[in-house]
């Protein structure tokens, strides 16, 4: 954890977006991240972010559930405490499909929520830098790492030229930590 | 950007000159205002129905069941006739966020998030009726799979009401984990729009952080679709392993093979019905009608025609295998059924689920707010009938005409019933204070292709011919990404 200088654009509109996405991209300057208010699609390609393999994960926590659920009925009924129900078979597989399934799914959605937080670091107390109050609104808001950088200008002129409405230059922590979203934090006063 | 063109024949599902920063204003605002009078009102009188509940809830237990109307002939009365009515409003929500998600349904992003709040409340108070039916509910947990303290005894895994206990607890929990995956982006919104230390605190723990990366988005996408894969057939499930509550026992009336179908396709139909019931109120008074507009209840509705005219085949195709076995068990429980001493509920069932909501046919009264309103009611009446007829009338003319019997509810059933209103309305009347009740970034998401000023800025690209169309898209697309010439053959 550490806290760097980070160049901030802010823009109004997703074209406009990519197409300062792919200029950064060929620019040499280092890219934080990108912010937006809702998925834009595409831009995990114009960024060259990989597909997600979050899917993945829920098909293994699936096959979890199912297995775990056909294990232990089949445990029960057959090794530790068998119960014959109306001279029914003790292995009585068609029954625990309703079982089974429904575990299944658990595990799968549950598993795939708590894997979701964990990559995406989210979680109850954490908190992370807002470059800019307005990215969860309306704007879409492209960030360049300038730590150990004296071309502080020249990115914030570099930022101007891709049409951006706002630039600015901002001290952040840049990953997360826990706290109370309603402190100032010590880095912050720096900005002011 | 957005080559995804949406025909003129589909309405705009976002009425009036929007952008971004006015959806926010719009669907936040209510939330950063103080709530009027109308909302203290309703507030106040949900918590006196949940208080006189918890009330008549504590007698039931305290004096036993025996307080209840329930006898040994009618073993369940209203406790499970209303445990299934709520289940059924439960499914509505999943529903329009997973099904109609994987069917591309555009409209349901305007009206998902307050039917998966629905959806969870309404678990709440069906998995209510089961617990406090129990009588000795503090042997509640043998539910669940423990080995009990008299050796290694398990649950019965065979037994259908084991099922329905990993059913509708899988339920509720996924619908939950499914809705709040959705509010975390909104609640961050609502967290930097904050002015006030408090609210910054508290959406701040609840927003766990979010920011809105580009990665972070491509998981939610992600994790949207998978968990909408597996609520489709979650929700499909639920209500068939209730049905199987009664459809795998032997009794005349409930022992049909019909009644998975027929309980899902009930489901969505009283679920629809309380969605409406429930929206018509909120986009009034919370000022929301160009995001919920006449078109998204009229969606509703043709669902709802949709499915209550498969409850009527399905009533009636109970009615023809019934005489078509010719079993006598099975033509007695129907013919009391219609005739006996019961015949109002079956009626009442009749009329309100099958006959009335065939006026939805008539397009004028599918958009007719007063009464889409009226209608949303009778449907939930009838489906509390249907309920109530299956699980009554099944039950009070049993095998031994010497144990016949006539069930009436009691003072503490009643109460228990509108004590679970009490309970789903103080929960809907918290969320539509404190959470956003429309998916702000699904908004913003088709803003552009589905908006009303949006569709306008197309309408010269409509004018134009296809041949030239297509020329503009492959020059624009030639400009934008500096590429060598195409071939194009």
């Amino acid at each position: 954890m550490a806290i760097k200088k980070f160049a901030v654009a802010a823009y109004d509109d997703e074209e406009v977006l990519f197409k300062a996405v792919s200029k950064v991209r060929k620019s040499g300057f280092k890219l934080h991240d990108v912010y937006t208010p809702f998925p834009v699609h595409g831009l995990d390609v114009a960024l060259g972010l990989k597909e997600t393999d979050l899917h993945i994960a829920g098909f293994i926590y699936a096959l979890c559930g199912t297995s775990t659920a056909v294990g232990f009925i089949s445990w029960i009924y057959t090794a530790d405490w068998s119960i014959n129900y109306g001279g029914k078979p003790h292995f009585a597989l068609p029954a625990w499909i309703p079982v089974t399934f429904e575990l299944t799914v658990l595990f799968a959605a549950v598993g795939m929520v708590l894997t979701f937080c964990y990559l995406n670091q989210i979680m109850p107390g954490v908190k992370k830098h807002v470059f800019h109050p307005r990215q969860s609104d309306d704007l879409f808001v492209l960030v360049l790492d300038i730590n150990n950088s004296a071309a502080e200008a020249e990115a914030v002129q570099f930022l101007k030229s891709t049409h951006a409405i706002e630039t600015s230059v901002q001290m952040a922590e840049e990953g997360w930590w826990y706290g109370s979203w309603d402190k100032k934090e010590q880095y912050e006063l720096l900005n002011a | 950007m957005h080559l995804k063109y949406e025909s003129f024949v589909r309405e705009p599902l976002v009425d009036g000159d929007k952008d971004y920063h006015q959806v926010s204003e719009d669907i936040i605002a209510p939330i950063e205002r103080a709530p009027g009078r109308m909302w203290y009102v309703g507030f106040f009188f949900a918590v006196a129905l949940l208080l006189f509940g918890v009330f008549s809830v504590t007698w039931s237990v305290y004096w036993g069941l025996g307080t209840w109307g329930v006898n040994r002939t009618i073993g369940w009365g209203w406790d499970i006739t209303n445990f299934v009515w709520w289940v059924g409003i439960g499914h509505a929500g999943t529903l329009i966020s997973a099904i109609l998600l994987l069917f591309r349904q555009g409209w349901r992003t305007g009206v998902n998030r307050a039917a998966e709040a629905m959806t969870i409340f309404a678990v709440m108070c069906a998995g209510q009726f089961p617990i406090w039916h129990m009588g000795r509910v503090w042997d509640g947990f043998w539910v669940l799979p423990l080995p009990n303290t008299r050796g290694p005894l398990w649950p019965n895994f065979d037994s259908p009401l084991l099922w329905d206990v990993f059913a509708i607890s899988t339920y509720f929990t996924v619908s939950l984990l499914f809705w709040y995956s959705g509010l975390i982006p909104d609640f961050a919104l609502v967290r930097d729009r904050a002015k006030t230390n408090l609210r910054k605190k508290l959406y701040g723990l609840a927003s766990f952080g979010w920011t809105g990366t580009a990665k972070n988005w491509q998981r939610q996408e992600a994790l949207a679709l998978v968990l909408a894969g597996l609520s489709t057939p979650l929700v499909l499930s639920v209500h068939t392993i209730v049905s199987f509550d009664f459809a795998t026992s032997v009794i005349p009336g409930w022992h049909t093979t019909i009644f998975p179908p027929y309980f899902v396709a009930g489901a969505v139909f009283s679920g629809f019905a309380m969605v409406n019931t429930l929206l018509v109120v909120t986009r009034t008074i919370l000022k929301l009608e160009d995001y919920i507009t006449i078109g998204h209840l009229e969606a509703m509705n043709k669902i709802i025609v949709l499915t209550g005219s498969i409850v009527g085949i399905a009533y009636l195709t109970e009615l023809f295998i019934a005489w078509y076995s010719q079993n006598w068990g099975e033509m007695a429980a129907f013919q009391w059924r219609i005739l006996g001493p019961y015949w109002w509920s079956y009626w009442a069932m009749m009329t309100c689920n099958v006959v009335s909501p065939q006026l939805f046919w008539i397009k004028k009264l599918r958009r007719n707010i007063p009464f889409t309103f009226i209608m949303s009611i009778v449907v939930n009446i009838g489906m509390w009938f249907e309920r109530f007829v299956i699980i009554v009338t099944s039950t009070y003319r049993d095998f031994i005409p010497g144990s016949w019997s006539y069930y009436n509810p009691t003072w503490p059933e009643m109460g228990f019933y509108l004590g679970t209103f009490g309970l789903f309305f103080t929960c809907y009347f918290l969320f539509a204070k404190y959470f956003p009740v429309i998916a702000v970034s699904e908004i913003k998401f088709v803003l552009k292709t589905s908006g009303e000023n949006f569709k306008a800025k197309m309408l010269p690209q409509e004018d134009k011919s296809l041949e030239t169309f297509v020329h503009d898209a492959h020059a624009h697309h030639d400009e934008e990404e500096h590429a060598p010439a195409h071939h194009y053959s």
